[in-house]
């Protein structure tokens, strides 16, 4: 393991519960304490809590901000239109490759929270700030002329932003007993500001997992007091990356990295909801709009492989003839068979295709479905 | 905490001969841990055989798949099919329920390399 790898807030709390650490994206985190199949379904079944301390989180401020993230996401900002709202989005390249998939939250009448992956901290925030400087000579009708009066601040928060979510049918329960009596609970996709048992917070009503929850953004230093405080709750488990890997591919939730990354478009990812089409003029939106129009390409498809356990970059073949590999695959926990994704052409993405899958020695054969894998959830 | 009516491969699997004179596999305790939640295992074909030294079949956790090595040389006679819908048979009960295959050994003098239950713990002890 590196001895550079960075350390979240919680650091001395997961080996203090003998968890398993792994590095990932530069920083040292559990892979699991007990076992990836027990916290899943404990996630499943009852309550499970996560370290996202690493999650990169960008602070995007000023009268410009709006305009500014219309430009580089490819959702439609404007549907959050009060704050305390949150969305899915993407952020492209003028290919339409995807350089990461981030949750926006809007924060403040001018202030919004990016919360992007921890491999891409770095990536986001440089790209971030190119396309603000080609955005403030860009006019809308193509025209290239200085923007007058820009506020716009980007700040990375990562270091001083703790994030915790907890995850499960029991997790609102959970969280109603935690905070002052009679205060609101977050909606779907709304964050709030409040406090979990004496500690000041924003709670958004988001996760990763497939059942209902919350994510809870604080200071860096109180985050470890709130991680002790969630387990003293008897309900709630302690949760790794691995059961974390689990549960949103049973989702069929998209990781960075695996199910996407430059080299794909929204469109075969199938992310094109994400990418409204009469959004107008944002980085990647005419080769979104181009890519559209084709018949022809390679799309995510996922599938289940009942014999088998699915490997990322497993050979995939209809007739004889290699037709793409494995992006994500694992064991469900939840079904107990093999689930996976991976990039077919589209002909073969229909739901019921059977695929071979090649698996070492073997070949075995796998149906494409509709996901999510995983049906009737608290979500 | 390795049984002593059985003997032992390098590559953590253990024999024991049986009644019938059988020869019956399976994975060490010490690799049970290492693996940890076993969720798959890919079974040999009854009638197939088995070469010391070789794999032989495969257990998978949910993060990795590691291979099984053949303590000895031989025919397959009867495989753990309670492995099929219960894998964590084997994190239970390394050396009894979740024992993986039966063989009819082709040749016992293999069983001279192969180690005692007291060899065993110091060579998981060494690494």
């Amino acid at each position: 393991m590196n001895a550079e790898a960075a350390r979240t807030p919680l650091f001395d709390e997961h080996v203090a519960l003998g968890a398993q650490m792994t590095e990932f994206a530069g920083y040292l985190m559990p892979m699991q304490y007990i076992g990836i199949k027990q916290e899943h379904l404990a996630v499943r079944e009852g309550c499970g809590i996560f370290d996202l301390c690493h999650m990169a989180q960008l602070r995007v401020f000023g009268t410009s901000a709006f305009d500014f993230l219309q430009y580089l996401m490819t959702n439609d900002l404007s549907r959050l239109s009060v704050p305390g709202m949150a969305q899915y989005t993407l952020i492209c390249d003028d290919d339409a490759g995807i350089i990461d998939d981030v949750i926006v939250y809007r924060t403040g009448e001018i202030e919004y929270l990016l919360v992007a992956n921890a491999i891409n901290r770095r990536v986001v925030f440089d790209w971030a700030n190119m396309i603000r400087d080609r955005w403030s000579t860009h006019q809308p009708c193509g025209e290239s002329a200085p923007r007058q009066g820009i506020d716009l601040e980007i700040v990375d928060e990562t270091d001083r932003t703790g994030l915790i979510a907890l995850q499960g049918p029991l997790a609102i329960p959970l969280v109603e007993q935690m905070m002052p009596e009679g205060a609101d609970i977050p909606t779907r996709f709304k964050i709030l500001a409040t406090t979990i048992g004496p500690t000041p917070v924003l709670l958004s009503r988001t996760g990763y997992t497939g059942e209902d929850g919350v994510e809870i953004f604080t200071h860096a230093s109180n985050t470890a007091a709130i991680w002790r405080y969630l387990l003293s709750f008897p309900e709630i488990s302690p949760c790794g990356l691995g059961s974390r890997d689990t549960l949103r591919l049973e989702m069929g939730y998209h990781l960075y990295g695996s199910d996407m990354d430059r080299g794909v478009d929204p469109i075969s990812a199938r992310l094109g909801w994400i990418c409204p089409a009469d959004k107008p003029d944002f980085v990647g939106s005419d080769a979104i709009r181009r890519i559209r129009e084709q018949e022809d390409h390679r799309v995510l498809v996922f599938f289940t492989a009942d014999d088998a356990i699915p490997r990322p970059g497993m050979s995939l073949s209809a007739n004889g003839v290699e037709i793409g590999h494995v992006a994500s695959g694992t064991y469900s926990p939840s079904l107990c068979v093999g689930i996976a994704s991976g990039y077919v052409p589209t002909g073969y993405s229909r739901p019921g295709q059977k695929l071979d899958l090649q698996v070492r020695r073997k070949q075995v054969s796998v149906v494409v479905v509709d996901p999510p894998f995983v049906q009737g959830t608290s979500l | 905490m390795n049984p002593d009516d059985r003997y032992y491969h390098s590559e953590h699997e253990w024999v024991k001969i049986d009644d019938d004179g059988l020869a019956v596999i399976g994975i060490t305790d010490f690799a049970q841990q290492q693996l940890g939640e076993i969720v798959f295992v890919e079974l040999p074909e009854v009638g197939s055989t088995l070469t010391a030294g070789q794999v032989y079949g495969e257990v998978e956790s949910v993060k990795s798949v590691s291979e099984l090595y053949a303590p000895v040389t031989g025919q397959v006679t009867q495989v753990n099919s309670i492995l099929s819908d219960f894998p964590e048979t084997v994190n239970a009960e390394p050396y009894g329920e979740g024992w993986i295959v039966k063989v009819r050994m082709s040749d016992t003098r293999v069983l001279d390399s192969l180690m005692t239950s007291a060899q065993y713990s110091t060579h998981i002890g060494e690494e």
